[in-house]
């Protein structure tokens, strides 16, 4: 299996940052994967060919001494770099995903309840818990190419909010508000999931990404709105 | 009667061993539940409503039986087996002590844990069935009853069996790292200890480090549900999160009390059966306490997308990058072990060398987890399953099989039969792998873990009852092969106790203590108390005329 079939697998990517996880997971594959088969060919090599047969004797070696031990402590080592280099590429991306925030983005609250999902736009005010939010069950509509942010909630228990192709998950917690962000390229209808065992019904907690073009989008909130958009043509 | 560690050793094995067996049928509900979703699970007919329809497996007995299925495998089967068992039996003898430290205190430690299985079995029979808020009982769902859809009795019963298991083994552990402290035979220094001994003090010292924080924890889970208090509920001012730093602060050192004295176990069997010197026995021993250590500092890698502050994913995410380094070296040393050594690949070796193969997916596949940005997709899937599966199986089952093939005849005094344990091997190796590989890529796919009908997702629904390799259909039909397959060791382990003859000694002409006495070793285990003259490894030196020197033999060559 090489690192393309592996990507294969995954779902499709359709946000900015989830191109560079499946790049780290592309990487983290291709530095542990020839350690695994060298240590794999170990096993079989010493099944095949260290066999008990005839009156050969088992060599001696204790590995107690710095020259026998650097065989054990040169690879060790070189782990460990290829560790601090896998640390470093996965901080950055963390830091991306999920330590600042876009200017100018989209801002929804999502808001998780045993066992659906609810999605709350400000309106044309901009602000929440005022008359215009509009309320969603289920269907969270958002921009092609451009930042939503996020604000998440749970009435009840504990959820998270996976959106598989768009590489994104969080946790919704009870008495908190966690803000994320993502971002969606390409216009479509895609699958929101509870990744948490959330109670009996876990496994229904399904809701979906709306996608639209810029223009499309336009069109929704001029719909979702009326009144705002025939006072300033928005 | 004055107890017996022995005595208490087979129990914990039995007792582990029976819990296996409803762990195992528990795997098999939920495995036929994600292949055939609402069809009648062949065998279950008999059982009564609400907990299943005529063998159909409805939504609350789904939870409650992957949550019960890792409760039992983790708390009740690897532990009791592994550091109960095969501790209990084999610390003493190993070190040439006639009984543990305070034999008292091992057999309330194994009373205790029968109480704790009892009460844990009987919560499936309460109102409501048993616990669903998963093994791992995430507040606030396993805070309040009303969250689990009335699981009330169930989740306060698992609560206390799984305090009360926790006693069992601080009990155990307390006497174990007592008796190696104290008990060991004249010439027996630290680094003469077999690597067994020395797995099994580190994984007691490990557990006692770490077990008090979850202690604490399901104590106050408790209280919120009987009575009336709030730790981990915001309505009432608690924090959730608490919940997940104390379970996780236990539970990640707690998968090192059980994978360390696995690999023990494996790293007696294979100088053994090679015929060589352990390579790097110290390095092995500090890469061991390093891991240990380390362990103590990672438990926030199970909680990145948690809502924890996003900067404590650097610091977690180094250290659990980092323990890759002393497990590449334990790991190195045991295959440097391998080579250049005349192998026989008898049962206990195979399932040994079955123990590494199998880890090493497990251990690389950490590294995808650890990376905090690769976790935000991989958290939660069967990504995670197949890794921690691949972890834990190799060290319970595939290293517990290994110690149990080749302990048996110290245990039970007669040898396992070699061509029925082959064929066990086999079959469960290959039915294992062929169980959690698919995992892997149905993870990556995207799959959330514990969904009752994956056929929900549009996303999901190819993985189901696919004919595909990787589908629930063929990891279903893998699963059962496995599960069948240990029906071979049953038959061997009674065939083996009622027919065959009786074993020697020392039929694998080992070095370690256990083996300088009778099989199985008399009340205060050996005729006359072993002294020690040098490592426990000595085999195949290149000026002794046999290829074996035990540690209680004083030096053929003269020399001291």
């Amino acid at each position: 299996m090489t690192g393309q079939a592996m990507r294969a697998w995954l779902p499709e990517n359709i946000s900015s940052y989830g191109s560079e996880v499946d790049a780290l997971l592309a990487l983290v594959f291709w530095l542990t994967t020839p350690w695994f088969l060298l240590m794999q060919g170990m096993i079989l090599w010493s099944v095949l060919y260290c066999r008990r047969r005839g009156g050969r004797r088992a060599r001696y070696l204790r590995g107690d001494s710095g020259k026998q031990l650097a065989w054990v402590l040169v690879p060790a080592a070189i782990i460990l770099g290829l560790d601090v280099a896998i640390d470093v590429r996965s901080a950055a991306l963390w830091a991306r995903i999920k330590r600042s925030l876009p200017a100018n983005a989209t801002e929804v609250q999502v808001i998780a309840r045993q066992f659906s999902w609810q999605f709350r736009y400000p309106g044309p005010d901009g602000r929440f818990q005022t008359d215009d939010d509009l309320a969603l069950d289920g269907e969270l509509h958002v921009p092609a190419g451009a930042p939503v942010v996020f604000a998440l909630e749970s009435q009840d228990v504990i959820h998270s909010f996976f959106v598989p192709n768009v590489r994104v998950k969080q946790d919704a917690i009870p008495g908190r508000t966690i803000r994320g962000w993502f971002d969606a390229a390409k216009p479509g209808r895609y699958e929101i999931a509870c990744a948490e065992l959330c109670g009996i019904s876990h496994y229904t907690m399904r809701a979906f990404l709306v996608v639209h073009a810029p223009e499309d989008y336009r069109a929704w909130v001029a719909a979702q709105w009326p009144a705002a958009a025939g006072d300033d043509g928005a | 009667m004055r107890p017996d560690h022995k005595t208490i050793g087979r129990q914990y094995l039995l007792l582990g061993a029976g819990m296996a067996v409803v762990g195992g049928l528990l795997a098999y509900l939920v495995r036929w539940q994600l292949a055939w979703p609402g069809t009648p699970v062949p065998g279950f007919r008999w059982v009564p409503e609400p907990t299943l329809y005529e063998g159909i497996v409805p939504e609350p007995a789904y939870n409650a039986f992957v949550t019960m299925h890792g409760t039992i495998m983790m708390f009740f089967v690897a532990m009791p087996i592994l550091v109960g068992g095969f501790g209990n039996f084999l610390v003493p003898l190993m070190i040439g002590a006639r009984e543990m430290a305070f034999p008292r205190l091992g057999r309330l430690s194994v009373g205790t844990f029968a109480v704790a299985a009892l009460l844990l079995l009987a919560s499936f029979v309460v109102e409501n069935g048993a616990a669903s808020a998963g093994w791992t009982a995430y507040a606030p769902l396993s805070a309040d009853a009303t969250y689990t859809a009335g699981v009330a009795r169930g989740l306060d019963l698992w609560i206390v069996a799984l305090t009360l298991e926790l006693v069992a083994f601080v009990l155990g552990s307390i006497n174990l790292v007592t008796t190696v402290l104290n008990a060991r035979a004249p010439g027996m220094t630290w680094w003469r200890l077999p690597l067994f001994v020395w797995m099994q003090l580190a994984a007691a010292v490990l557990f006692l480090a770490s077990v008090g924080p979850l202690v604490a924890a399901a104590l106050m889970l408790l209280a919120d549900r009987t009575l009336g208090s709030g730790f981990f509920l915001p309505e009432r001012g608690g924090e959730p999160l608490l919940w997940q730093h104390l379970f996780w602060f236990f539970g990640h050192p707690e998968v090192y009390v059980i994978m360390l004295p696995g690999f023990g176990i494996v790293m007696e069997i294979l100088p053994v059966f090679a015929r060589k010197p352990f390579f790097g026995y110290r390095a092995v021993v500090w890469a061991t306490i390093a891991a240990g250590a380390l362990s103590l500092v990672v438990w926030a890698h199970h909680m990145f997308v948690s809502g924890i502050d996003p900067r404590l994913a650097g610091p977690f995410s180094v250290t659990t990058i980092l323990v890759s380094v002393p497990f590449a070296i334990m790991v190195g040393c045991m295959l440097l072990t391998l080579l250049g050594g005349t192998i026989e690949l008898a049962t206990p070796m195979l399932f040994a060398l079955g123990t590494l193969a199998t880890f090493l997916v497990g251990g690389v596949t950490g590294v995808y987890l650890g990376a905090a940005a690769l976790d935000i997709y991989l958290h939660d899937t069967y990504f995670v399953v197949a890794h921690f599966h691949f972890t834990l199986f190799p060290a319970v089952v595939l290293g517990g099989l290994a110690g149990l093939y080749y302990w048996f005849p110290k245990m039970f005094g007669r040898m396992l039969d070699e061509r029925l344990g082959k064929i066990h091997f086999w079959l469960t190796f290959l039915s294992f792998n062929a169980v959690f590989l698919p995992l892997f890529l149905i993870g990556l796919g995207g799959h959330m873990r514990r969904i009752y009908d994956a056929s929900q997702y549009t996303l999901l629904a190819p993985f189901v009852d696919a004919t595909a390799v990787v589908s629930h259909g063929f990891v279903t039909r893998a699963a059962i092969l496995l599960l069948a397959a240990q029906t071979i060791l049953v038959v061997n382990v009674l065939w083996t106790l009622v027919a065959r003859a009786r074993a020697a000694d020392n039929p694998w002409r080992a070095n370690t203590l256990e083996w300088a006495t009778t099989s199985p070793p008399p009340r205060g285990n050996f005729l006359t108390m072993p002294t020690v003259y040098r490592d426990p490894y000595e085999y195949s030196p290149p000026d002794a005329a046999t290829d074996w020197l035990p540690q209680s033999v004083p030096d053929p060559r003269g020399r001291a």
